[in-house]
């Protein structure tokens, strides 16, 4: 990438997993004034079979784009241009190593893996769901796009789908409409539809932001349990740190179009390893331990622009930890001695020796080496 | 409709007082528009706010918790009970005297993006009140906008821009600005920071807290977010279809809670840390509040409830160190997964305020 600092070390996708989605190294760009700005740089993801990967970000951290890439839904006039994504089985024992490249795939053939091998939730259900069909004929549709079978074994297998998802008295439910349905079984009859063709992966954009707190939790429930009933995967796409907390095994964070860390979830919250995962993770109220009145910690400044992302780090206007290679270089990511990876300088031995951090910050001179830079 | 008095402290009156508050809206039917029903969104509401103290209304969506925000601004009409205002009854106020009132009673709502009129500048926006209610002459309108935006951490320049140059958190707080222009003693907050980016609203909370403080201001903070109450709110009232459930100070409501819904919601809110996975406690979904169940409103979802409950509605009563509306209340223990502490003592969670003198020992094994 042309951004990236001569001799920078940027990581590989993650060796030694055969993950059943692999994003690599994925850039997205919208026109802007007279050129283009990338709203996504760079960004590369994996989930495996019966993992669930939280992708977390703020408003134009790329993450929903991310997620659209992974079935070229970017709308226009976006376009992915640079990157890779794979689908893979999910079964390396059957020698599948490589899997389909989805963004040169044909698109009669993509067709089929949208829906198909890959279902989608979103955050509306009313987006999803057709108002003037039945949540039968509906999910009939679905199985029957995907499978060879009669309207009778679809509407049965129909039925199964809406019990799998817990919806009450789904024979039922079958005749009702979208709108005879409240919010919370509209959602769980979107997850049914994403289901409809036995997906490997489900990609779920805040699928529970639009809920209540009681409903939210009862999705959230429903999400683990057909992940470890179906083998799924899941990328959750959310901005609540505390459903990543709370249903993830691995997290993925991006800022301003980039993933500026990525690690397992519990050592990514115990000891987040960027700036802004750590500055994020600390403005998070907690029920039970409130700050003094009036001073929860912040992220000072505002969320900035994709289109107007500053120089070097991205994030080096708002960070507590600013040095001056900063504001000059683009960091690359580091993996971490604990696992995971951070795009951080924090992480350089030699750049907290050569800028002297150790001054401006008050960090004792004697610098484990708990950052070794991928190679 | 609840009569239950609320116990009062003894030494000083209520600023804003709410007694047997009713809100119903009419669902109409056919080519006649004939009334059918109506959806009881406030059903009986007994509240006060004190001078200078944060209430926070809680409750999921259908609790009527933003229809009673907006019946005691009078943004809609109230069909029953008194909203009583430093003494006076503002349901019976009419023209010139309601806009009086209205000067110190101010809301902040919850999307910046639609509150603010795209076509007026920062300024305007935040004089506009001051001008309309005859706040200061002309000449000096100005100066108190500079003023009012350096009060809500904007520089005065701001003044000359449009909101889209603004960010979410940015026009939130002219929002606040144009709230607070008109000098008022309460301030109804409807959700101010559920639409803003994570980051952004410990910005925006820390300036409601702060504001308040500094400007002796009471607060009717509405929110959906416990964490967040716990944060702003001196009292809590806990809302079900229309009716408050529990009502008492914030740290004993979150720390003990009487009411089984209060603790069905405490346990049902996610926690940002690792090995919780969320206990959907409730089954179901509120019903509607065009049709509340018999007795009491909670009982089809509660966990401990019996045949009693079906009948009779409870009535808001002293438990504990507050009230609330439950024949069995304080029968149903929460989990305590949300006691704070277990999570800092297992050493999962960091240190969350103060300056970074030790990033190095907290980057160590990553």
């Amino acid at each position: 990438m042309a951004a990236e600092p001569a001799g920078a070390r940027v990581l590989e996708a993650i060796p030694g997993r055969t993950p059943l989605l692999s994003v690599d190294r994925l850039s997205i760009a919208f026109p802007s004034g007279d050129g283009w700005a990338e709203v996504v740089r760079g960004a590369s993801l994996t989930v495996g079979a019966g993992e669930v990967v939280g992708l977390v970000g703020e408003s134009g951290s790329g993450k929903t784009m991310t997620a659209l890439a992974v079935l070229r839904l970017v709308p226009e006039p976006g376009r992915i241009t640079s990157g890779s994504v794979r689908l893979h089985s999910g079964r390396p024992e059957r020698g599948d190593t490589s899997g389909v490249e989805l963004l040169s795939l044909p698109e009669r053939e993509l067709r089929r893996v949208r829906g198909g091998a890959i279902g989608m939730v979103f955050q509306e259900p009313a987006a999803a769901l057709d108002p003037v069909f039945t949540i039968g004929y509906q999910l009939v549709e679905a199985i029957r796009a995907h499978r060879d079978v009669t309207r009778a074994a679809a509407r049965q297998r129909a039925e199964e789908l809406l019990a799998l998802v817990a919806v009450p008295e789904p024979r039922r439910r079958l005749d009702a409409y979208p709108h005879q349905l409240s919010g919370g079984q509209r959602q769980r009859v979107m997850i049914a539809l994403a289901l409809a063709a036995e997906p490997r992966l489900l990609l779920a954009d805040e699928p529970t932001t639009a809920l209540d707190v009681t409903l939210q939790a009862q999705v959230l429930e429903l999400l683990l349990s057909l992940r470890d009933r179906l083998n799924l995967g899941i990328l959750l796409v959310t901005h609540d740190l505390a459903v990543v907390a709370s249903t993830c095994d691995r997290v993925t964070v991006m800022y301003c179009g980039e993933v500026v860390e990525e690690g397992e979830t519990a050592a990514l919250f115990a000891k987040p390893a960027h700036p802004y995962t750590r500055g994020l993770l600390a403005a998070v109220p907690r029920l039970g331990q409130p700050a003094p009145r009036g001073k929860l910690p912040t992220i000072p400044g505002q969320v900035p622009d994709p289109r107007l992302r500053p120089h070097g780090c991205a994030f080096n206007p708002r960070c507590a930890f600013v040095m001056p290679i900063c504001r000059e270089r683009h960091p690359p990511l580091y993996r971490l001695a604990g696992g995971g990876t951070a795009r951080c300088f924090l992480h350089d031995p030699e750049v907290r020796i050569v800028e002297g951090i150790e001054a401006a910050h008050g960090v004792p001179a004697s610098l484990s080496s708990e950052g070794t830079p991928s190679s | 409709m609840s009569a239950q008095p609320v116990p009062l402290p003894a030494d000083r009156a209520p600023l804003l007082s709410v007694r047997g508050l009713v809100k119903h809206f009419p669902i109409r039917r056919g080519a006649l528009q004939r009334q059918v029903g109506a959806v009881r969104a406030v059903d009986g509401v007994d509240l006060d706010v004190f001078a200078g103290e944060c209430v926070a209304l809680v409750g999921e969506s259908g609790s009527g918790k933003t229809t009673l925000g907006r019946s005691i601004a009078r943004l809609v009409e109230a069909d029953a009970g008194t909203v009583a205002f430093d003494g006076e009854d503002l349901l019976a106020l009419r023209g010139a005297a309601l806009r009086r009132k209205r000067r110190e009673i101010q809301v902040v709502f919850q999307d910046p993006w639609s509150s603010l009129n795209p076509r007026l500048r920062i300024g305007e926006a935040v004089r506009e009140p001051i001008a309309v209610h005859h706040l200061a002459p002309r000449a000096e309108q100005a100066g108190r906008v500079a003023e009012l935006l350096r009060l809500v951490g904007l520089s005065p320049e701001m003044a000359a821009r449009y909101p889209h140059e603004l960010s979410g958190g940015q026009r939130q707080r002219v929002g606040i600005a144009r709230a607070l222009a008109t000098g008022p003693r309460l301030v109804i907050a409807d959700e101010p920071v559920s639409a803003l980016d994570v980051s952004i609203r410990a910005q925006i909370v820390n300036l409601l807290a702060e504001l308040q403080a500094r400007l002796g201001l009471a607060m009717l903070f509405i929110a959906h977010d416990l964490a967040l109450v716990e944060q702003l709110a001196d009292r809590v009232a806990v809302m079900y279809l229309g009716k408050v459930v529990e009502l008492g100070p914030c740290s004993e409501v979150l720390a003990r809670p009487q009411h089984p819904y209060t603790v069905s919601l405490l346990e049902s809110v996610p926690v940002p840390d690792p090995g919780h996975r969320p206990r959907a406690v409730l089954a179901g979904e509120p019903p509607s509040p065009a049709a509340p169940p018999s007795g009491c409103r909670f009982h089809p979802r509660c966990p401990i409830a019996r045949p009693r409950c079906a009948t009779d509605e409870p009535a808001l009563l002293p438990v504990g160190a507050g009230l609330a509306a439950c024949h069995y209340a304080g029968e149903l223990k929460p989990e305590w997964k949300h006691s704070g502490a277990a999570g800092v003592e297992s050493g999962r969670i960091g240190p969350l305020a103060g300056p970074d003198t030790d990033y190095r020992t907290h980057l160590e094994g990553r």
